[in-house]
This record gives C-alpha cells, structure tokens and sequence, in this order.
C-alpha cells in the first residue's frame, strides 16, 4: 500500500523556504557577499561574538527623591508665607533618607491651619504627622509615590541614556532595564572600543545650575574657613561648594562658597549650550538657552534679586559667580576655561536632557572585534568539524537511513537559524552551546529511532512495519526527553539573564525544530523510501 | 554496520563498584572543593564575572617579558596582580587581572594597569578585551544563575513526576546532580575556573545527562508494562542492554562534537568544552550507574518495609 505523501513533502519544502527566509530575508544577490550581508541583518550576534562595550549602570536615584523633596521644600516656604504662616525652619532632617521633611517650630496658634493647607497642597504624595510637643510636622513621601518616583528615574535615565547614544552614531545599541538589581541598566553598545569617551558623555550629569550665593560671594580659602565664619554650622538650606579654580580666582587657588541648596534653574530647565569664542581676557565661555518654563522662573528670580550673586555650578564645582545686572530671562553665558570636548559633551547633554540621577558604572566590558571573531571562527570550525563528523559516521554507520538523518540534522539547523532570524533574538557563545545540545538531541532523536527500527526488524517484522513501530515507540521516548528539556530551557528563559538566557533562547528553538525534523521529516523521507521499494525488499539502515 | 547488539551485561551485580567509582569522584570533588574552600573562601576558582575584579587582555608588539610586566605593575604599586600569557605565544598576549574592587569606580583599575604599561612600554599596546566587574553584580549574576538552574531542575522533576512517577524524577534528579558535582569539582580539581560560558556548559551537561536517563527510563516503563513477572532488576538490566547501543552511539558522536570543540575551540571555550568532555563523559555513565539502580534500590527499600513489591512504573503510556 502506499501512502500518499504530496501534502507532507509540500509542508517540509514550505518550512525549509520560510525559514531560509527567516535567515536570509531576500538577499540582494546570491554572491557570497550578498548572502554574508543577508544573514547578518537578520541574524544578531551578541557582544561576545561580534565585540563592542558592555556596560552595567547603577543609578542613584536618591539624587531624583533629592531633587524632589527640594523642591518641595521651596513649595512649602512658599505655601507658608503666601498663609502668612510662622515657622522657624523647612529642612530635610537625615540626608540617607531624602524623602522626608521636617518643618520646625510652627507657631501652635497656626497648627490647624498649618496642618489643613499642608494636607490640601502634599495630601496626595506625602504622608503628613504633626507633633504637638515640639510643634512640628513631618513630611514622609508615600510608598507608592516613591516607587513610582523611582521608576519613573529609571526610565527618563534610559531614555536619556539612550538619545545620547543615539546622537553619537552609536548603531543598534541596547539600553534596557538590567533585572538582577535594583535601578540598573543594561547598556550594550555593538562595535564600541573605546569606552572612555562615550562613558563620559553617557554618564555625564553636567548638573549645570544656577545658585543663590548666601555667603560672601567672593568665596572662603576653606571649608573650615567658611564654617568658622557661619559660626560652626550650616544651615540646612544651605551648603559648600568648591570653585573650578580655573574660573572663580585669579590665581587658580582652591575657594569653597556658600550657596542655596535650592537652585534657581538647573538641569531640565536648560535646552542647550554653545561654545562662545575667548573673549577679551582671553577666556572661553558657553553661552546657555533656558526653556519657556525655565526662562519664565529665572525672569521672576533675577528681577526681584538685583544685586545678588549667582552661582553657576557645572558637575559639582562652581564655575563661575555673578552679580545680577538686570533681569535675564532664557539665556546666559558662563565663563571659564572649557576644552572643546567639554563644551561639545555639555553641549550634548544639555540637548538631550541631563539625567534624573547621577549613574555609576559597576560593570564593564569591552571585547576587541577581532577577539570576538576569533571566537567566531573558533566556534564555527569547531561546530562545523564535529557536525561533519557526526554526519560521516551516521552516513557510515546506517547506510541508507543516514542520509534521513543528515538532511533532518541539516534542515534542523536551518529552522534553528530561521527562528533566530524571526524572532530578532541574539546569538551569543553560550547560544552555540544551546546550538551544540541541540545537534546532540537531534542526532540522539534519529539514533533511537533507526535503533528501534533494527531492533523491530530483528524480530522479523518487515520493512514497512517495522518503521511504523519503531517511529511510534521512538516518538514516546522522544517527546519525553523533548519536553523535559524544553521545559527546563523555558524556565531559564524566564528566570535567566545575560548568558543563561543565550543559551535558553537556542535550545528552546532547537528542540522545537528537532521535533518536527527528527520525527515528520525523518518519517516522510523513510515512507517515500518505501513507496518506492519492490514489496519484500529490505531498506538500508 | 552494528554494535552491541544481544548483550547481557549484569549491570546491576555491579552496583558497588559503581557506588564506589561515584564516592570516589564526587568525594574528591568534595574534598577539592573544601580544599579551595578554605585556601581562597570560595569553592571552587571563579572568574571575574562572578567574583568581582578586573581583567585586562593586552596585545604586546612583541613577546613581553612577564617578569618585566610584574615589575612594571609593582613599580605602580598595584598588589595582587596576576599575569599569564594568553592563547599562542605568537600573538604576544598577557591576560592581566587585579582581584575584587569597590563598585565605586570599576574602570579605575584598567586605567592603573594601563598606566603602568605605558610607563614602561614605549611601543603600542593594545587592549583587546577588559571585563571589569563589581563585586555586587557578581554576586547578582552567581546568585541568578544558580537560581535559573534550580528551577530548572525543579520543572523537570515534576514533569517527570507527571509523566512517571516521583521517584523517577528524584532519580534523574540525582543523577544529574551528581554529575554536575563532579564536574564542578573537576574544576576545583585542575584550578580551572568557573566563568558565565562555563556555567552555559553546565546546563548544557544537565540537558544532556537528563536526556540519557530519561531514555533509559522510558525503556524500563515500557519493559514493566510487557513483562510483569520479572523481577525489577532483571527489567532494568535488560532495558539498559537494549538502549546500550543507542547510549554508546549517541554519547560517542556528542563526545566527538565536544572533543572537536575542546581541540579547535581556542582560549576562549576552553573551560567550555572542558566541561562539556567531563559532563559528557559523567552524564552518560550516570545514567546507567546512578539513575536506574536508584529505582531498584528505592523498591528493594520499600519491600523490606513491607509496600507494594512491584515499582508503579508506568502511569500511562501513548
């Protein structure tokens, strides 16, 4: 009897086209160099195969619940004196937990309305309690606010991260939240070397703000200098920074001032710098543009504030202190000595936002494009050389049915490839190990059921029997072992990173395609082989 | 072309050499491990993926001089360096590595390296990989990884719970178990150490070993359903004489990719394919050493408490 096999043998040609497609796409040409760049479009190779910069960022976001509760704290003196409420002092009590705020001495005639207007205003993002004893109350920002102030950190971080690495032609980089930690982020830059520059200009904060002077605006020799002058102690909405000794004194000596914790304008306020030519005394400065909101914000300050010094405070060092002329409304020039990479860098990030955060590297590798195709190389003769000799000893060893395992291990390894083409997923070095499982199982799958198949045959059972019945108790064992692994290399998936995932994402794809191949395939090839044959005769395996 | 076919191989009557080939192994993993252990802390060698640390490789003009290089690094008052040369001496490569630092500033210790190369090297020198890790994504990446693989080993228990019977999963779990053990141990054996690809083996081992005694386990299910009156140790024998030839055969051609992989593979998958020859070898052995005998000895356990003689082997079958 024979069997109709039209329909299967179109399926198998239909899979082998649509996953060559899934390799290939439709290649410009079919010269080996059309083909090569065919498949590398298609088929993404990781960091450690193709080289590039890998980077772990840890972001600190209790800069971005600073910089909130800051703000806060201006909201709240405001909210106060526009009440015309008494209090001695708005302050953030421990400077490890940022996210609360202490208002002190509160005159206990206003503490209703202190505690009404307060609840009105910060109600919904503070946990608000009063303390009668000392007339206080405490502002602690809800949970749930600041997981999502956090998150929200995170995100703006990448997407920062991201537009900067973008206008540095940076091609097909990865920037993702990274899982195993808490606010960090997986950055990985495809072809990058030389990591200095490009860590700079990512991690750059360029805080670029402008501040209230409190103290002398000259400045102090020391920190201990301007702590004898305050008598001893700072006040809480204030605090010390160093000059860029390069822009605050003539003789290049180191100055400490007094600045307002609080800045005028600062980070997203800006919308970009350009670098100015030296001017008279020989200086190179930066010329600032503030957004409409920022614009609007400094007009009101500088207005009521003429007189006052600013401060002009880049990266945590004074750049450069002013005395208001006259009100200025969205843009500036900062004097100093900058490099033209820091003027471009500044320029930079301003365009593209500073970061929420400040970002600390805690993991970074680069691998050199030729230690990465070394390892290619390495890997594919090796993989090649052991798939070859695999398939010369099935050849030798089942005659016939070796070739039903060859063209299965062969049109396995296509599906495998396809699916990482569809599925844009990457092929790293552990993903060859999956890659290596996978020809293992697949040879594994055939060996069981050619094994099967002679041990029928041995019973005496005749050709056609004896494929059916050793397909059919090859398939229980294989599908046992199939699943098992699939089963652990979905787990891995879900659970895993980096390496471990690689390796999942290949072996997940592998086993699929090594059901269908090793199975279906391999039947339809043994059946049409007995269509063919004369009845009696026996088949070569 | 056939091997093996018709044997009788009384697997089971061997099972004290077996147990006593398996103490060995895994005792001498054990001890290397504790050995290691109490020399550096950790059990077996990690490398700076999980451990933290920094990892220079520098292509050298020329062959350098490692004496020379240790000199350069001293004078730069940098401690604790250690420096091998790398892969083929005609590429001139040293990998260079400083041990754990803070995570405050993981890039400093590639510059200090640098630095002192340049004080002392005139001619160019190149960097062609740096891996710089803190110490907290080490102990992320180590914690997740093993993790991932627990709940790996988890799943397929209970697959193999569901589609066997328990004892069936705990065994292929032990097996597999065992095998990583030993290769692991082999690690801290050789001083080799344990990297991220590494670690990739090692599930690869897992894979594969679980997949040889799966096949011989399904046999064993498929024997008891034929034949009842056979004693269980008789089953397992002969389930494994008849997958012997399929075991050999398979374990063979995956021990030649591996080996192909272990001989062209380079520096870079050495630990790799290392892992892979010695799980290979280890995972098919288990299968028949460890896996299958652990049924017999659990149904002998439970005849003398006075159960059910027969091991419920087969739930279902298709």
């Amino acid at each position: 009897m024979k069997k109709n096999l039209n329909g299967k043998i179109a399926l198998i040609l239909g899979t082998l086209l649509v996953f060559l497609y899934g390799i290939f796409g439709i290649p410009k040409g079919v010269s080996g160099a059309a083909l090569e760049q065919a498949i590398t479009q298609r088929i993404h190779l990781g960091l450690d195969l193709r080289g590039g910069a890998h980077l772990i960022l840890q972001v600190v976001v209790k800069d971005a619940i600073n910089a909130e509760t800051d703000n806060t704290v201006a909201r709240i003196e405001q909210a106060m004196a526009d009440n015309h409420l008494t209090y001695t002092q708005v302050l953030k009590p421990d400077p490890n937990t940022p996210q609360t705020i202490r208002i002190e001495g509160v005159d206990p005639l206003h503490s209703s309305a202190v505690s009404s207007e307060l609840t009105d205003r910060f109600g919904t993002e503070y946990d608000i309690a009063s303390n009668s004893n000392d007339h206080s109350f405490t502002l602690t920002m809800k949970p749930s606010v600041l997981a999502d102030l956090e998150s929200r950190t995170l995100d703006q971080s990448i997407e920062t991260i991201r537009d900067r690495v973008d206008r540095l032609g940076v091609s097909e980089p990865v920037i993702q939240r990274y899982g195993l930690g808490a606010n960090e982020i997986l950055v990985e830059l495809p072809g990058v070397e030389d990591l200095d520059r490009i860590k700079d200009i990512i991690q750059s904060t360029s805080r670029l703000e402008v501040h209230e002077v409190a103290g002398n605006p000259d400045g102090y020799a020391s920190e201990q200098e301007a702590m004898t002058s305050l008598g001893g102690a700072i006040p809480p909405d204030e605090y010390l920074v160093h000059g860029d000794p390069q822009g605050v004194s003539s003789d290049g000596s180191d100055r400490v001032f007094l600045l307002k914790r609080v800045s005028i304008v600062g980070g997203r306020d800006f919308r970009d710098a350009s670098a100015i030519g030296p001017n008279d005394s020989g200086r190179q400065g930066v010329n600032f543009v503030l957004t409409n909101a920022g614009g609007q914000r400094f007009y009101d300050y500088t207005s009521s504030h003429v007189g006052s010094y600013m401060a002009i405070v880049l990266g945590d060092r004074v750049k450069n202190v002013a005395v208001i002329k006259s009100a200025i409304r969205d843009n500036g020039q900062i004097e100093g000595q900058f490099s033209k990479e820091q003027i471009d860098a500044l320029s930079l990030t301003l365009r593209t936002g500073a970061l929420p955060a400040s970002i600390i590297p805690i993991e970074q590798r680069t691998v050199g494009a030729s230690l990465g195709a070394d390892s290619i190389r390495q890997g594919v003769i090796a993989a090649i050389a052991g798939t070859l000799a695999v398939m010369f000893f099935m050849l030798l060893y089942y005659r016939g049915a070796g070739i039903n395992a060859d063209l299965a291990l062969f049109l396995n390894l296509v599906i495998l490839l396809g699916f990482m083409g569809f599925s844009q997923s990457t092929l790293t070095l552990p993903g060859i190990a999956g890659v290596i499982l996978t020809i293992g199982m697949g040879v594994d799958s055939n060996v069981l059921i050619f094994e099967r198949i002679r041990e029928e045959m041995r019973a005496g059972k005749g050709a056609a029997q004896a494929v059916d019945q050793g397909f059919a108790h090859a398939w229980v064992t294989i599908v046992d072992t199939h699943v098992t692994t699939i089963v652990s290399a979905a787990i891995l998936f879900m659970f895993g990173t980096g390496p471990v995932k690689g390796f999942a994402v290949t072996l997940f794809f592998g086993l699929l395609a090594n059901l269908f191949t090793a199975v279906f395939v391999s039947r339809v090839i043994f059946d049409s082989h007995l269509n063919n044959m004369k009845a009696g005769a026996r088949i070569s395996i | 072309m056939e091997l093996f076919t018709g044997v009788t191989i009384d697997w089971l009557g061997k099972k004290w050499y077996f147990l006593a080939f398996s103490l060995l192994f895994s005792v001498s993993g054990i001890i290397s491990m504790g050995i290691h252990f109490a020399r550096t802390g950790s059990p077996v060698p990690l490398g700076v993926d999980f451990k933290g640390g920094t990892e220079v490789q520098v292509t050298f003009t020329e062959t350098p001089d490692v004496n020379q290089v240790r000199n350069a690094t001293n004078a730069a008052g940098l401690h604790d360096v250690k420096i091998v040369s790398y892969d083929v001496p005609s590429k001139h490569e040293l990998l260079i590595s400083l041990p754990e630092q803070s995570d405050v500033n993981v890039d400093s210790s590639r510059k200090q390296i640098l630095d002192a190369l340049h004080q002392h090297y005139n001619n160019p020198i190149l960097e062609s990989s740096v891996q710089a890790v803190g110490p907290t994504v080490g102990r992320q990446l180590e914690k997740q990884a093993g993790l991932a693989t627990l709940y790996s080993l988890v799943g397929m228990l209970v697959y193999l719970w569901f589609r066997f019977e328990l004892i069936y999963g705990v065994a292929a779990v032990v097996a597999v178990f065992h095998d990583t053990l030993i290769t692991v141990g082999a690690f801290a054996l050789t001083g080799q150490e344990i990297s991220l690809t590494v670690i990739a083996a090692i599930l690869t081992l897992v894979g594969y070993s679980m997949n040889d005694t799966i096949v011989v386990f399904d046999r064993i299910r498929e024997n008891l359903r034929i034949s009842r009156r056979e004693g269980l140790a008789d089953v397992v024998n002969r389930s494994i004489n008849q997958t012997l030839s399929r075991t050999v055969l398979t374990s063979g051609l995956t021990f030649l990719t591996v080996l192909a992989l272990y001989i062209f593979g380079g520096k870079v998958l050495s630990g790799f394919s290392f892992a892979l020859v010695v799980g290979i070898l280890i995972g098919t052995y288990s299968s028949i050493a460890v896996a299958a005998p652990m049924l017999v000895a659990y149904q002998d356990w439970r005849m003398k408490r006075g159960k059910a003689a027969t091991l419920p082997a087969a739930k279902r079958s298709r």
